[in-house]
C-alpha cells in the first residue's frame, strides 16, 4: 500500500489530504474538507497535469525573448523534457499571440504557443 | 502647456483599465504616460498563467491578460506616451514629464488618475547583516532579467520571503536549470497562495522553512553562501539553529509597497497602513480631481480586482471632468477594527455613492472559523462566516446605497472579524 500526502490548492485552507493507493487504485482519501479537495487529490495522484510557461529566444524582434505556454495542460512528469525543447527552440519576429513556436512538444501532442505579440525590429 | 481632460500616470493593468473606462464614459481627451518601452506594466514579466479567471473565465498568462486591455486602449484610440517619466504632479493637476523626443513638458489636466503600481521592498529596508556582494536581487528584478532580458541571475539560489513572486521565481529558476536550495519565510505562515506553494515548491522538492530568516550573507565580490536561522515568537533568531547554504544568488520576496513619490508631490494624503492614498468611495484622494487605483492604492493579489477597481476610478474621473465637484453633503468613515487592518475606500458619501460600493480589506493574521461583520453605527448589518482568512488573500464586503439610506444619522461604518 502506497501513501501519498498532498496539500489541496482549492483555497487558502490548504487541507492536508492523505491518499492510500494500491496498484494505482485509490483505496482511501482523507483530510479534505470539501468536494474540491476530493476532486483535486484524485486527479493529482492518478494523472497530475500542469501548464508550462517559459520564454523562447527570438531573432529580429524588438525584444530578445517572447513568452510562451503549452496550449493545454501536459503530464507533470514531462515538464523537464518540455523545457529542454523550449530552450532549444528559436523564433523570428513578427510574432502574434497564439503562434505555434514548438509543435507537438516532447511528443505530448501539445503545441507551445506564444503569449505575447512581438513586432519586428 | 498642453491640455488634457484626464492624464493617467502609468500604463500597467490599472492605468489601461482606468483609461478605457474613462473613454467609454464619454471623455475623449485622455493621455496615458508610461515610463517603460511598452504598455502592460508588470504583467509583461509575469509570464506564468492564472490571470483573469474572474474577468475572462479562463486562465491567461500575464502578457495575454495585458494584451486584452492594450487592444481595448488601441481600439478606443486613446493616446499614450512610452519611455516617459513623470517628474511632478501639483495639486492644481499640472503634470511635468520628460522623454527623449519631447524633452521636458507640462500638461494641465482636469483630472489625474494615479496608477503607478508598487515596488519591492529592497535589501536596505530589511536589515540583513553581512557583506554587500553582487548576486542579491529582488525577486521581481530576477523575473525581469530572466523573462524579458533573457539572462539568468545565478545558478544556486536561496530565496528569502515566500511572497508569490518569490515562489514563482523559485519555479522559474528551477525550470531554467538553477538549483533553488531553500525558501526561508520570517512569518509562521506563507504570504503566497497555496497553489503557488504546491506548484512552484512542492512540485520541484524545494523546501519552505517557515519562521526562518537570513542572518548572514557571505562573499565579497559575489555571494558565496547564506546562513539562515529559525526565529522565535519575538521574530529574533534563535542561537544554535543556524544553517549554512552555499549559493551564488539571494532573491528577496519580502513585500510590496505602493509607489507614491508622485502622489506626495501633489499633497495626496497617504495611509500609514497601506502606504497608498486615502480615498473615498469614488477612489478620489484628498486632492480634488486626483484619483488612485491598482497597486499604488493598495497591493492586490489578483489583477482582476485591479482592473475592476481601475475601471471604477476611470468612470469617476470622467464624471468629475463632466460635472465638476459635487458639493459633498456628508462623509461616513469606514473603520477597520478587530483583525481588519485597513479598508479601501476609507470614507463613503451616502448621497453621491454608486448603488453598491465594494470595500476591500486585508486581515492582520490567519483566522479560522470566523466571520466578517459590518456595522452601520452600532447595528450589525452583515455577518458572513469564513472558514479561513489569511493576510495574503484580500477580502471584501459590499455596501448598498439603499441600505445605508436607512441609517441617515450614523457617522461611522465598522468592518471587523468576530467569532463565528
Amino acid at each position: 500500500m502506497e501513501k501519498r500526502v498532498l496539500t489541496c490548492i482549492g483555497c487558502p485552507l490548504g487541507c492536508t489530504i492523505t491518499v492510500e493507493m494500491d496498484n494505482g487504485e485509490i483505496k482511501s482519501l482523507t483530510g479534505n474538507t470539501c468536494k474540491r479537495g476530493d476532486d483535486y487529490a484524485r486527479k493529482e495522484v492518478t494523472h497530475p497535469t500542469r501548464i508550462v510557461t517559459s520564454t523562447v529566444r527570438i531573432t529580429e524582434g524588438e525584444i530578445p525573448m517572447v513568452s510562451c505556454k503549452t496550449a493545454a495542460d501536459i503530464p507533470k512528469e514531462k515538464i523537464m523534457d518540455i523545457m529542454k525543447c523550449i530552450n532549444e527552440a528559436t523564433a523570428s519576429a513578427p510574432i502574434k499571440i497564439g503562434d505555434v513556436l514548438v509543435e507537438n512538444v516532447a511528443g505530448t501532442g501539445v503545441n507551445v504557443i506564444a503569449t505575447k505579440d512581438v513586432k519586428a525590429s | 502647456m498642453q491640455n488634457y481632460d484626464i492624464v493617467v500616470i502609468g500604463g500597467g493593468p490599472a492605468g489601461l483599465a482606468a483609461a478605457a473606462e474613462a473613454k467609454k464614459s464619454g471623455i475623449d481627451s485622455i493621455l496615458i504616460l508610461e515610463r517603460d518601452h511598452d504598455l502592460g506594466g508588470i504583467l509583461n514579466q509575469c509570464i506564468h498563467n492564472g490571470f483573469g479567471l474572474h474577468t475572462f473565465k479562463e486562465e491567461l498568462t500575464g502578457p495575454e491578460y495585458a494584451q486584452r486591455f492594450m487592444d481595448e486602449v488601441f481600439d478606443l484610440k486613446i493616446e499614450y506616451k512610452l519611455n516617459t517619466m513623470v517628474m511632478d504632479i501639483t495639486a492644481d493637476k499640472i503634470v511635468t514629464a520628460m522623454n527623449k523626443t519631447d524633452g521636458m513638458f507640462q500638461i494641465q489636466a482636469k483630472a489625474v488618475i494615479l496608477a503607478m503600481g508598487c515596488r519591492e521592498r529592497p535589501r536596505g529596508a530589511l536589515n540583513i547583516p553581512g557583506y554587500r556582494p553582487a548576486g542579491i536581487f529582488s525577486a521581481g528584478t530576477a523575473q525581469r532579467l530572466v523573462n524579458i532580458e533573457g539572462y539568468m541571475p545565478g545558478k544556486e539560489v536561496v530565496i528569502l520571503g515566500s511572497g508569490d513572486i518569490g515562489l514563482i521565481m523559485a519555479r522559474r529558476m528551477t525550470l531554467e536549470g538553477a538549483k533553488v536550495k531553500v525558501v526561508a519565510e520570517l512569518m509562521p505562515y506563507s504570504g503566497g497562495l497555496k497553489r503557488n506553494i504546491v506548484q512552484c515548491l512542492d512540485d520541484y522538492g524545494i523546501p519552505l522553512k517557515l519562521s526562518h530568516t537570513v542572518v548572514d550573507i557571505e562573499g565579497k565580490e559575489r555571494v558565496t553562501g547564506i546562513t539562515i536561522a529559525e526565529v522565535g515568537p519575538d521574530m529574533k533568531p534563535i542561537p544554535g539553529t543556524e544553517e549554512y547554504y552555499s549559493c551564488d544568488t539571494l532573491l528577496l520576496s519580502c513585500g510590496l509597497l505602493p509607489e507614491n513619490e508622485l502622489s506626495k508631490t501633489a499633497g495626496v494624503e497617504l495611509s500609514p497602513i497601506t502606504s497608498g492614498p486615502v480615498v473615498n468611495d469614488s477612489l478620489e484622494t484628498n486632492i480634488e480631481g486626483i484619483f488612485a487605483c491598482g497597486n499604488v492604492l493598495h497591493v492586490h493579489d489578483l489583477v482582476d480586482f485591479v482592473s475592476q477597481e481601475a475601471a471604477n476610478a476611470g468612470k469617476n474621473a470622467a464624471k468629475y471632468v463632466k460635472n465638476g465637484k459635487t458639493a459633498s453633503t456628508k462623509e461616513v468613515k469606514i473603520k477597520a477594527a478587530c483583525g481588519v487592518r485597513y479598508t479601501v475606500p476609507c470614507t463613503i458619501r451616502p448621497e453621491e455613492m454608486d448603488d453598491t460600493v465594494t470595500v476591500r480589506f486585508r486581515v492582520g493574521q490567519v483566522f479560522k472559523d470566523s466571520a466578517i461583520t459590518m456595522y452601520f453605527g452600532d447595528e450589525q448589518v452583515l455577518k458572513r462566516k469564513k472558514q479561513i482568512m489569511a493576510p495574503g488573500e484580500m477580502e471584501q464586503v459590499i455596501i448598498q446605497k439603499s441600505k445605508l439610506a436607512d441609517f441617515p444619522d450614523i457617522s461611522e461604518i465598522t468592518v471587523k472579524i468576530e467569532t463565528a
